[in-house]
């Protein structure tokens, strides 16, 4: 599950513009601009991307002094200090650097957060994707009722290399490529061959849509986001970042040059055809050169069968196979991330009930603001009593109070979306970790068969050599299919050297990407809670302070009660 | 919520019962809900507590039990003779939830009718009613003869009298060919029905969002509280120090849960109570208004009927009939009626405006409490989330610092 695809289902509420639209007298602009930016981007697009520099303030240190502005030392319990001004530093001009609009998201972290030093490092400065567009399909698609797709816009700069602008400076270099979806498929295809037991980030579904659906400008500019997102975090891997095949990808002009994936469908019929021929003798054996892939989509139809029978063999049998993993600190790994899978799982499911269950009280102390409103309104006009004047200016405070909190809330949970949504993001990556962990278990699998299959053929051998040795002068047929049995077994030692290589490799990768990714994952899930509890306090003073106002404008219908 | 009310000039502070001051007071307290009975038949008793200097009780303190539907006697009794007063709501009666009889409905209903009596004990001409001291004194099981007397089949002669004349009107009417009842044109009147209208429907409003409010507090502290323990067991895969600053903000989130619950509570008794009296207490006036539409309607048609009957007996007069004399004493009859009824009217008429502007004087200083008072709550709750994430931040940087992040 693609973190990013996450819906918190965040409707606007009906009244928003009327909430906009309320004068609300002393409220500060910076609190007013906030909503109107919001409710500008939020439509269907719940993934507002304010500058960083709003959420984490205490670690914008981007002069480098390391320290925090506010002050954490222990006179902060004594006068806390006030997060809430230095969580509303206004909007940068980000939000003003668009293309109509579509581009909201180039990714720019200007803050030192966990990401944006890992970005920093990255081969690329900037990848942005725009411009959905509608082509007509050239050849006749398999899909009925097809015909159309889409194409986006991919625009890149590189961190390193400049060329010359016509002012004489030198400026990044930008890149600007169209590509379909389906080229985004095989660049993730040939990624998995090329980096097995690496933690590939997963790419966004590949949902089967009729082309009335693909209409929905919905469902584009979620694929649209989602291509982003996915495309910067390949280039934000250590490794991957730096590959040919995403290089090849963003910049390469016209048709994408790298090897399509043909179908399942095609590749089955073509080891169809091999497949008597392996039976018959001729190529029975495998190429070395092929066991550095899984057997599995592949073509070699009995490979893969020889494969499944290990398996089974191994899972049933009992047979204890002749390598197997004994690897504890990998078991142990492995154990440790099936946990964590789960709880990630739990945690982000509660996390975005807290999203919600946070949203709602926004949202009804707004209506319930806007009733009193019309309430105190309604007073005002039909008053003949002092005392209902009173009351209607008590009202009023009240009412304008409650739409500030409501403000307030929804301002609170958009910036909590986006800290939390850090626990979607890794619960994603458990589903790259889950391949790393296959692709290891697969090239174990492989090696193992081959190694069983050694062993056959030495028993065959044996077996012939036994039966030759009991006619006198030998039996020249067996003789020479013990012969074809060595060549055989002599491929297959070489294959075998190379599935144990490959194996090795694997979970050489394994290892660096799991401490990669803990590593990371502990910056992630720090800033994360950081982020988290620097926002619920910042927002909670501000809200504090709104209804102690009142408190204190009301103080006097109090005397005597506590 | 209201604190004990004194008759005479408001004084500063609240008044202790044990005043040596000798200023008159009456002070009334609804306490102790108690479940008796069972299944079907279960019903709550309260103890009313009566503490009072005033001669015309019996004692300086007295302590009764009663039931709702004794409630309700009061009230009815006080609707019936008080007409044009705006006699103090009373909690819905609630078929469904007296099943459940859950703690939160039995404290809404005891403060609901504490506020209740003491709104009656505080009013110049309620509290001087025979029958809140009968219900203020009276034992059990007198008051539950009474109370079955009044609302068993039997009516009270007066009430078949008036069921009657009721009908009598209606037929006349007909008889007369007015279709249309009879109703009053003064403008102000017009006005001030409209204004209860309206209010009405704003209130109900703003209430049904109050209660809305409640129910949102509950559930973000319900989702405080399952996020808090999920954090927790997250940050046991995670071990070490990192695993500990996970386990002090789902402790953190779990304490919230249990604050929001508490404001939700508060938000309950002392907000959305609040406004909810103040529905009643504006249908409650809606009743006054069919009572003055009642006495308006008699009030014509007996001053129709006695001019027709003075007319009536002119003639007879005239004609020097031997009826006139028995037409005399008709006349002289209804001629009382219609001065009464007119009188009745008038009554209502003049309640009606001095209870007016009490109530709105009454609503601005209840409201303005529980304005008050929700914000308060608000602010502290706000407060409260504030400290509780403050006090994870420097778990979280002293981690940082610990561990070399920046």
């Amino acid at each position: 599950m693609m973190g990013s695809e996450v819906a918190f289902g965040f409707d606007s509420p009906p009244e928003i513009e009327e909430m906009e639209s309320l004068a609300l007298s002393d409220s500060p602009s910076t609190v007013s601009s906030l909503p109107a930016a919001i409710s500008a981007s939020s439509d269907g697009d719940l993934f507002i991307s304010p500058p960083s520099a709003l959420h984490f303030p205490l670690s914008s240190t981007a002069s480098g002094d390391g320290g925090d502005p506010a002050p954490s030392t222990a006179s902060s319990f004594l006068d806390p200090p006030s997060y809430a001004d230095i969580v509303f530093s206004p909007f940068d001009s980000q939000n003003g650097d668009d293309d109509n609009g579509a581009d909201n998201g180039s990714m720019l972290r200007r803050d030192s957060s966990p990401r944006s030093t890992r970005a920093a490092r990255s081969d690329y400065l900037k990848i942005s994707v725009s411009d959905p567009n509608k082509e007509q399909e050239t050849v006749n698609s398999l899909v009925p009722g097809g015909g159309t797709y889409f194409t986006y816009l991919i625009t890149s700069q590189m961190r390193f290399g400049s060329a010359a602008n016509g002012d004489g400076e030198s400026e990044p270099v930008e890149f600007s490529v169209r590509r379909r979806f389906r080229d985004v498929v095989t660049l993730a295809n040939r990624l998995a061959e090329g980096y097995r037991g690496f933690c590939i980030p997963p790419r966004p579904d590949k949902s089967v849509v009729e082309s009335q659906v693909m209409q929905k400008n919905e469902f584009v500019e979620q694929r649209r986001s989602a291509l982003e997102k996915y495309l910067w975090r390949l280039a934000e891997h250590p490794v991957i970042g730096m590959s040919d095949e995403l290089r090849v990808f963003l910049q390469a002009k016209g048709k994408l040059p790298l090897p399509t994936t043909t179908d399942v469908a095609s590749r089955m019929l073509d080891g169809a055809v091999r497949l008597p021929k392996q039976l018959f003798g001729a190529a029975a054996q495998v190429a070395p050169q092929e066991v550095v892939q899984p057997a599995k989509g592949g073509r070699d139809l009995l490979r893969i069968f020889k494969e499944l029978k290990q398996a089974v063999t191994i899972e049933w049998g009992g047979v204890k196979p002749l390598l197997v993993e004994e690897d504890k600190e990998f078991l142990a790994k492995k154990e440790k991330m099936q946990d964590l899978e789960l709880q990630l799982s739990t945690a982000s499911q509660q996390a975005e009930a807290l999203v919600n269950a946070q949203q709602d009280v926004g949202e009804t102390m707004g209506e319930m603001g806007l009733a009193f409103i019309k309430l105190a309104k309604f007073e005002t006009d039909q008053g003949i009593y002092n005392s209902q004047r009173i009351r209607a200016t008590d009202t009023k405070n009240v009412a304008t109070a409650a739409v500030k909190a409501s403000r307030l809330y929804r301002e609170l949970n958009a910036q909590t979306v986006k800290h939390l949504d850090t626990l979607h993001e890794y619960l994603g990556l458990m589903l790259a970790v889950n391949n790393a962990f296959s692709e290891r278990a697969s090239a174990l699998l492989t090696v193992q068969t081959l190694m069983s299959d050694l062993t056959t053929l030495n028993i065959r051998i044996d077996k012939l050599e036994a039966a030759s040795s009991k006619i006198f002068g030998g039996d020249r047929s067996r003789l020479r299919k013990v012969e074809e049995l060595r060549e055989t077994i002599k491929v297959t030692e070489d294959a075998k050297s190379c599935a144990i290589r490959e194996y090795e490799r694997i979970k050489e990768n394994n290892r660096n990407e799991l401490d990669r990714l803990d590593q990371e994952r502990k910056d992630d899930f720090l800033s994360m809670l950081k982020g988290f509890v620097i926002n619920q306090v910042g927002y909670s003073e501000k809200v504090a302070n709104v209804w102690a106002t009142v408190a204190e404008e009301t103080s006097s219908y109090a005397r005597g009660n506590s | 919520m209201i604190p004990p009310q004194e008759i005479g000039p408001p004084k500063s502070s609240s008044q202790s019962p044990r005043s040596p001051s000798g200023a008159p007071f009456l002070s009334i307290s609804v306490t102790d809900p108690v479940k008796l009975g069972n299944g079907v038949q279960a019903y709550i008793s309260y103890r009313v507590i009566t503490k009072t200097n005033l001669p015309e009780f019996q004692g300086p303190e007295k302590i009764v039990i009663r039931r709702y539907s004794d409630f309700v006697w009061l009230h009815d009794k006080l609707a019936d003779k008080y007409k044009g007063i705006f006699i103090p709501p009373l909690p819905e009666k609630s078929a469904v939830e007296k099943f459940r009889f859950s703690a939160e409905f039995i404290e809404m209903r005891r403060q609901a009718l504490d506020i209740f009596v003491n709104r009656i004990a505080s009013h110049p001409e309620l509290k001087q009613s025979e029958d809140l001291k009968t219900f203020l004194e009276e034992d059990e099981e007198a008051m539950e003869r009474i109370r079955s007397f009044e609302t068993g089949i039997f009516k009270k002669p007066a009430d078949l009298l008036q069921m009657f004349k009721d009908v009598q009107t209606k037929v006349t009417d007909v008889v007369l060919g007015k279709e249309k009842p009879v109703e009053e044109t003064d403008p102000e009147y017009e006005k001030l029905k409209h204004y209860i209208f309206g209010l009405e429907d704003h209130l109900t409003e703003t209430q049904k969002q109050a209660v809305r409010l409640v129910k949102r507090h509950r559930e973000l502290g319900q989702s405080l509280s399952e996020f808090g323990k999920a954090i927790k067991l997250l940050g046991a895969c995670e071990g070490d120090s990192l695993g500990k600053v996970f386990a002090e903000l789902g402790s953190k989130s779990e304490l919230l849960s249990i604050k929001l619950q508490k404001e939700a509570h508060n938000l309950l008794m002392n907000f959305e109570e609040p406004l909810k009296d103040y529905v009643r207490c504006v249908q409650s006036i809606k009743d006054s208004f069919s009572h003055r539409a009642n006495a308006f309607r008699l009030h014509c048609e007996l001053t129709e009927t006695t001019k027709l009957k003075e007319i009536n007996l002119e003639k007879l007069n005239l004609m020097r009939s031997d009826k006139t004399r028995e037409a005399e004493i008709e006349y002289r009859e209804l001629k009382a009626e219609s001065e009464e009824a007119t009188r009745r009217f008038e009554t209502i008429i003049k309640r009606m405006n001095e209870e007016i502007v009490r109530f709105q004087e009454q609503k601005t200083a209840e409201m303005g409490l529980a304005f008050h008072l929700f914000a308060k709550g608000q602010a502290k709750l706000a407060n409260d989330i504030a400290d509780a994430w403050r006090s994870v931040l420097t778990k979280i940087e002293a981690y940082s610092l610990s561990s070399g992040h920046d």
